[in-house]
């Protein structure tokens, strides 16, 4: 399987606290994935900048690193019993739901950060879905919007990787995170957090352009910008799928 | 090997595809169906979208009814005139039923309904199949049963607006071909089936065609109703899934070759009866899906 790698080099200027920071070095990057196959794999590392030594009664230092799909309304429907067979009965619409959300850290996330900087800088799969549309015979939409963070982190659109980062010398880091191949093209954020007593120190954000290639890719456009097109076409590759298969038998069965 | 299906945004193994295309064209070529029935749950049974596998599924009867159509015309089995009645019903019945299948996608209730359809004609088909194999068995054992010859004079041949279809030594009137061609064409749309399961019989029992030209004249229909279908839904519901119905047809071909092979081969009473298990051994396993308590309740966008 074909690995395709993307770095996000992280450049080192100014400073905030304790003279550690970690700020991006380039604005935007492009990531292409081959839409055929199974999935890939984001490769982001960066590095922390210090200009004096740490203090001997400074806490651990952690990387959170977050990245977002684009967003999108996503509708949610739940199954209930109905003349003893099992059928939609009711349909939340989850406004501005990232299509791919994924937490990698360098340790467990809850020990390494406090509730409220998670909430300030909204990280975790509690703070991914933010927006539900109101429904008047729903009275409460959570069980809904915690249904499309399951569903998704199933399908591994949301991930949670604790203790993915590789944190090297307390300088250098570096994450694998793996792609599902049913990515939403467009605009992804990755947001960067040096971490240290539980408070995040400083942060860093970049953004990287995904896009897709292959046959995969462009059929999926045909399809969505010319879709007459792509019916006729659909038709006649099955026409010519059929016939030239049923005749290639034909003549290997004369021989 | 996984491959990604871009329209239904799931991974397969294609293997599995190609032998899901196999088990189909094995069918086709024993006992002379088309197999869509069979075709379209077994997707579902793989995790492929309810909606892009019916879309498909349509697409690929259209690939595997190509070279059968050709075939029937070279031996003149074709009755064009009745074949162009049955399609303008078809014509007609298909865009309603990609209208219906639309309706019900935006509610989130197409894929109950396709399941309730499936489990309604699975189990008609499999029930008439095993009380028939069960009787030609028996018939089998004692020969000295005689089968009734069967009318050729129907009371479709009351009707208004007669016309003569010369291929078939026929006057009756066009309402029936065209109904039974509407009927078929919402199937078609609605479940992704050719459905020579009611088409056949209507032929020749309502509308008392002559045998050699019904599969001919039906395949002729399913041609074009199912590639109309196709163009259909990948202009308003975008479900058609081109990669998936090539591979699915490659292994269809090669099935259906070794299927006339092996329907030589083994007895037809027994083949019925594996066909007839097998559509009731499908038919219940969706019911199944149906009464059981899903593992999740909650489900994403319209199915």
């Amino acid at each position: 399987m074909l690995w395709r790698m993307l770095t996000v080099l992280l450049a080192l200027p100014c400073l905030s606290w304790a003279e550690e920071t970690v700020v991006t070095g380039v604005s935007h990057s492009r990531f292409s994935l081959n839409a055929a196959l199974d999935g890939s794999e984001l490769f982001i590392f960066g590095a922390v900048r210090r200009d004096a030594p740490i203090p001997d009664n400074a806490g651990k230092l952690d990387v959170v690193i977050t990245v977002r799909g684009p967003e999108q309304d996503v509708t949610v429907r739940h199954k209930s019993r109905r003349f003893g067979i099992w059928v939609n009965t009711a349909a939340v619409e989850v406004l501005d739901a990232p299509s791919y959300y994924a937490i990698a850290a360098s340790g467990p996330l809850d020990e390494i950060l406090s509730e409220s900087d998670r909430l300030r800088y909204n990280i975790g799969m509690d703070h991914a879905v933010r927006r539900i549309a109101s429904h008047p015979k729903i009275a409460s939409a959570r069980p809904f919007s915690d249904a499309l963070v399951r569903l998704r982190e199933k399908s591994g659109l949301y991930t949670q990787e604790d203790g993915a980062v590789a944190l090297a010398e307390d300088t250098l880091f570096q994450v694998g995170l793996e792609l599902p191949a049913n990515l939403v093209e467009g605009d992804y954020s990755a947001e960067f957090f040096l971490v240290r007593n539980r408070r995040v120190i400083d942060r860093g954000e970049t953004g990287i352009i995904v896009q897709k290639t292959g046959v995969g890719r462009w059929l999926y456009n045909l399809s969505q910008e010319e879709p007459l097109l792509y019916g006729i076409l659909s038709v006649a590759l099955a026409l010519a799928a059929g016939w030239t298969a049923a005749t290639a038998f034909r003549l290997a069965r004369r021989r | 090997m996984q491959i990604y299906l871009p329209i239904a945004e799931v991974s397969v193994d294609a293997l599995l595809l190609l032998g899901i295309g196999g088990m189909v064209g094995i069918l086709s070529g024993m006992f002379g169906v088309g197999g869509g029935f069979i075709l379209t749950p077994l997707l579902f049974f793989i995790g492929i979208p309810p909606a892009v596998a019916v879309a498909s599924a349509a697409n690929q009867i259209a690939g595997s009814s190509f070279s059968a159509l050709l075939a029937h015309l070279q031996r003149r089995t074709v009755d064009m005139k009745m074949g162009v009645v049955l399609l303008s019903g078809g014509l007609l019945g298909s865009s309603f039923g990609v209208m219906v299948f639309s309706i019900l996608r935006r509610q989130g209730q197409f894929e109950l309904v396709v399941s309730l359809l499936y489990v309604l004609l699975l189990g008609i088909i499999g029930t008439l199949m095993l009380m028939e194999s069960i009787r030609a068995i028996r018939r089998a054992r004692n020969p000295g049963t005689v089968v009734k010859p069967r009318k050729r004079h129907t009371w479709a041949h009351g009707l208004p607006l007669k016309m003569r279809f010369r291929t078939s030594q026929l006057y009756v009137s066009a309402i029936p071909p065209f109904v039974v061609g509407a009927a078929v064409g919402v199937l078609a749309a609605i479940m992704g089936v050719g459905g020579g399961f009611i088409m056949v019989p209507a032929m020749i029992y309502i509308i008392g065609m002559p045998t050699k030209v019904v599969v001919g004249t039906s395949v002729f229909q399913f041609l074009f109703v199912t590639g109309f279908t196709t163009i259909l839904q990948a202009v308003q519901n975008k479900s058609v899934e081109t990669v998936l119905a090539v591979i699915l047809l490659v292994g269809g071909v090669i099935g259906a070759q070794v299927g006339v092979l092996l329907a030589a081969r083994l007895k037809a009473e027994q083949l019925r009866m594996f066909l007839a298990l097998l559509v009731v051994f499908v038919c219940l396993k969706l019911a199944s899906d149906l009464v059981l308590r899903p593992a999740e309740l909650y489900s994403i966008g319209s199915s």
